[in-house]
């Protein structure tokens, strides 16, 4: 296989310091962030710990993306990966992925002018929102909102509908059609606001995963010039890294969910006892087990894969991408029904943990590209 | 570009270039079925002289075995060689010169556990096509439960002793030399009274007789031992210990099987029937979900296989993993096979057809999930091994 594919050269096993990483992430997370956590959080009506973001910017993942210039760690893409994974196993809530991974994807590309915002996303000072859809499915390119120009500033108006960390933000990336119509991927730009302008107003909604989504509701925003991403018309390839490495990093954050969510069913199956016998033993089981982890070993390679190539190749991404995004969903949806039917009865109660993944799982499976999307864009670029 | 990509780029010019002078134009490109492999052994003949030609410019290349040693007769390629070399055979539509147990099987294991004197008499003759190997693993009361095997060798003094049946022995009768999985201790705990020893077919006492498949042809047999005499040096490894030596031979059959291994999941491409069926699978979401779903199962296979090469190629084995390569290839290739025939429609249905010989093909996937271990047992190795699921 030619262009999707890592090159040659490169291993898809983790490096030595990415072992570090992922052991370090994983002590932190478990440690910092259990599952316990995402429910006292929910418990509490908040979408997340601002103690636990400060943490996570002291020790530098807030800035993962982030050049060293601008005060990050500048770890890469599989760097970027390995984390989101570990946040997946315990469901550790941030807004990372619209932060430190989506939008330091797309600032580092917008020139020096970005450099202030890059430093304050590596300080875990700034919290930024991609205000996207307009519709429940993902669609980029039919983005209708309009900027409409007026002397000098353009003025927005629409509604994006399902803003991942959208009530918290303080800035927002938002993608609005300046020529063109809907369905065109020219004709859009891309502007970076602060979420305090005059004409935007926020709903949070009340998602299944107890994380932040909102919808914003744009009436008459202004936006200047300065407040542009990229080009005029061509936001869309201002946008498009940010795209690729939040797909990767949340394709990566379920395949972890998957792991986590497989890993508490499997203590299960080694605990529980019926018939005189430990569930674990039942032949049944240990192959929907084992389906199981064949299923997650197969997709980790594609998380791997999109990491390296995003970090070696990233005008190729497209298929890579898209093969982790389409295999994740599938996978971790397999992962949290499988889960919770092993579980038994047990595994429907809110007081068990495991519906927790399950719900964060949906949320994820939709975010940023279903299966369908994916496996439409891999069909394409594979030539059927 | 690093050196380590400078010198890759290089090998591929070199080795594609090697490649277009030196395989016949006439095998470049032909369709891939059972029928054109080649499996070489004294008994082997030549469709056409075109594949004696590659065969004899494959050897003195050392391309038989692309990873064995120079002394056996093999290319000495690193990995990332070797997938070159095979990026570049594909792409031209090169055929592999030669495929065998040999080559699949027992040369990795007489490499690992054979002594020199083994490991000189009969890797060259595996390199070369001389010799061809079947494998005398299964019995009629020996296949999941494969330790159970019956066949016994006595130890006569000067020679070793051999009663007893093997049956689903692919290729026995075109074979010159049989594997096989012999009793030698039959007080001792089942796994540990197996020894692992070779025998030449042409011996005085080994008979076969050819089962047909549902793929409509015969290639596996029913092999008999009745008082074979057998040399001692041919047992390999320490007595008994022939357990060793069977598990990690079919490490390299599972991966084999399970990635593909050219000769027997054949070398076709969903794309290919794709593109000749394009209406039809245009006018059917369903066909068309499949497929899409299919392709993405592969590629994300295909990426797994390499991630497993490289945690081998950096030390750390792969060990009971490989049962997940075995289970999740095969059970995939039966789906490209399904869906292969379902873009076909009737023109899949003929023994011979428009799109060749897909129908026996589609028929002998449908072995891949048993051969070399059925899936349920690769599920059982995966429970048991790496999840440590308990017994009780
Ligand atoms: C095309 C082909 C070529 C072959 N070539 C060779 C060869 O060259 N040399 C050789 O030695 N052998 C060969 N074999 C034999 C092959 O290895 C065996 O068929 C295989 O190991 C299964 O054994 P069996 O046929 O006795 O089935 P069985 O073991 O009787 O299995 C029957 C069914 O029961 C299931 N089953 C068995 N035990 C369990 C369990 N514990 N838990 C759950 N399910 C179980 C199996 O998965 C299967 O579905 C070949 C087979 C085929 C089909």
């Amino acid at each position: 296989m030619s262009a999707p594919m890592k090159e040659m050269t490169q291993s898809l096993i983790d490096t030595e310091d990415e072992v570090m990483l992922r052991d370090a992430a994983r002590g932190f997370l478990s440690e910092s962030s259990p599952v316990s956590a995402l429910r006292a959080n929910r418990d509490a009506g908040r979408a997340y710990d601002p103690a636990l973001w400060a943490e996570m910017a002291q020790m530098g993942w807030t800035g993962v993306l982030v050049p060293e210039v601008a005060g990050g760690a500048d770890m890469g893409h599989r760097a970027a990966g390995i984390l989101a994974e570990e946040m997946g196993r315990t469901l550790a809530a941030s807004p990372y992925l619209s932060t430190a991974v989506i939008a330091a994807s797309v600032l580092r590309q917008a020139g020096p002018g970005a450099q202030g915002a890059l430093e304050s996303i590596a300080a875990g000072e700034a919290i930024y929102a991609l205000a996207l859809d307009e519709g429940p499915k993902f669609a980029p390119k039919a983005t209708a909102m309009q900027a409409e120009k007026h002397g000098n500033a353009f003025r927005l108006s629409g509604v994006k509908a399902f803003v991942a960390d959208g009530a918290t933000a303080g800035r927002v990336l938002v993608l609005a059609r300046t020529s063109g119509s809907a369905g065109d991927d020219a004709g859009l730009t891309l502007f970076d606001i602060d979420a305090s302008r005059a004409g935007l107003s926020r709903e949070q909604l009340s998602t299944i995963d107890s994380r932040d989504h909102a919808r914003l509701i744009f009436d008459g925003v202004e936006a200047t010039g300065d407040d542009i991403i990229g080009d005029l018309d061509n936001g869309f390839a201002a946008l498009r890294p940010g795209l690729q490495a939040g797909q990767a990093a949340l394709a990566a954050e379920l395949t972890g969910l998957a792991g986590g969510a497989a890993a508490i069913t499997l203590g299960y199956l080694k605990e529980r006892k019926q018939f005189d016998r430990t569930i674990g033993s039942f032949q049944a089981l240990q192959h929907r087990a084992a389906h199981l982890w064949s299923e997650i070993e197969v997709t980790a390679s594609a998380i791997a894969n999109a990491g390296r190539v995003l970090d070696h190749t990233p005008e190729d991404a497209e298929l890579a991408v898209s093969l982790a995004k389409a295999r994740a969903a599938q996978t971790a949806k397999l992962a949290v029904s499988e889960a919770v039917q092993m579980h038994g009865g047990i595994g429907m109660t809110d007081a068990f943990d495991i519906g927790f993944f399950m719900k964060r799982a949906r949320v994820g499976a939709e975010w940023l590209g279903d299966y369908g999307y994916h496996a439409a864009v891999i069909a394409a670029a594979r030539g059927f | 570009m690093s050196n380590a990509t400078e010198d890759l780029a290089a090998f591929r010019a070199e080795i594609s270039d090697w490649i277009k002078q030196n395989c016949p134009a006439a095998l470049l490109g032909r369709p891939m079925g059972e029928t054109g492999i080649v499996w070489g052994g004294r008994k082997w003949t030549f469709t056409d002289d075109n594949q004696r030609l590659w065969l004899d410019r494959a050897i003195t290349r050392g391309l038989t075995a692309p990873r064995w040693p120079t002394q056996y007769g093999g290319a000495g390629l690193t990995r990332a060689q070797e997938k070159i070399y095979r990026e570049e055979m594909q792409k031209l539509g090169a055929p592999p010169p030669l495929e065998s147990f040999g080559l699949w099987m027992l040369g990795p294991a007489l490499l690992e556990f054979g002594n020199d004197a083994q490991k000189a008499e009969h890797l060259p003759k595996i390199t070369r096509g001389e010799i061809r190997w079947c494998q005398g693993y299964s019995e009629p009361g020996a296949g999941s439960d494969l330790a159970n095997v019956q066949t016994r060798a006595e130890d006569m003094g000067d020679h070793w002793l051999v009663n007893g049946q093997k049956i689903w022995t692919s290729y026995a009768d075109q074979a010159d030399w049989i594997f096989a999985l012999v009793r030698t201790d039959r007080d001792a705990p089942k796994h540990r009274g197996i020894s692992f020893m070779l025998m030449d077919m042409d011996s005085p006492g080994i008979t076969t007789r050819p089962i047909r498949l549902i793929s409509g042809k015969s290639p596996f047999c029913e092999t008999f031992f009745d008082n074979v005499k057998v040399p001692k040096e041919n047992l390999v490894g320490e007595l008994n210990r022939g357990w060793d030596i069977a598990k990690y031979l079919l490490t390299h059959e599972r991966e084999m099987i399970g990635g593909g291994g050219q000769g027997l999941l054949g070398a076709r491409s969903v794309a290919q029937i794709l593109a000749s069926q394009e209406g039809a699978l245009l006018a059917d979401p369903v066909l068309r979900a499949d497929a899409m779903q299919t392709e993405v199962d592969t590629l994300a296979f295909s990426l797994t296989m390499e991630r497993y090469k490289d945690q081998a190629e950096a030390g750390r084995g792969v060990g009971n993993a490989s049962a997940m390569l075995k289970y999740y290839g095969t059970e995939l290739n039966k789906r490209r096979y399904e869906l292969m025939m379902a873009t076909a429609g009737s023109d899949g249905l003929e023994w011979e057809g428009p799109h060749g010989g897909l129908a026996p093909e589609w028929l002998r996937t449908k072995a891949n999930s048993i051969e070399g271990g059925t899936s349920e047992v690769m599920l059982d190795i995966i429970a048991k091994r790496v999840l440590e699921m308990p017994n009780t």
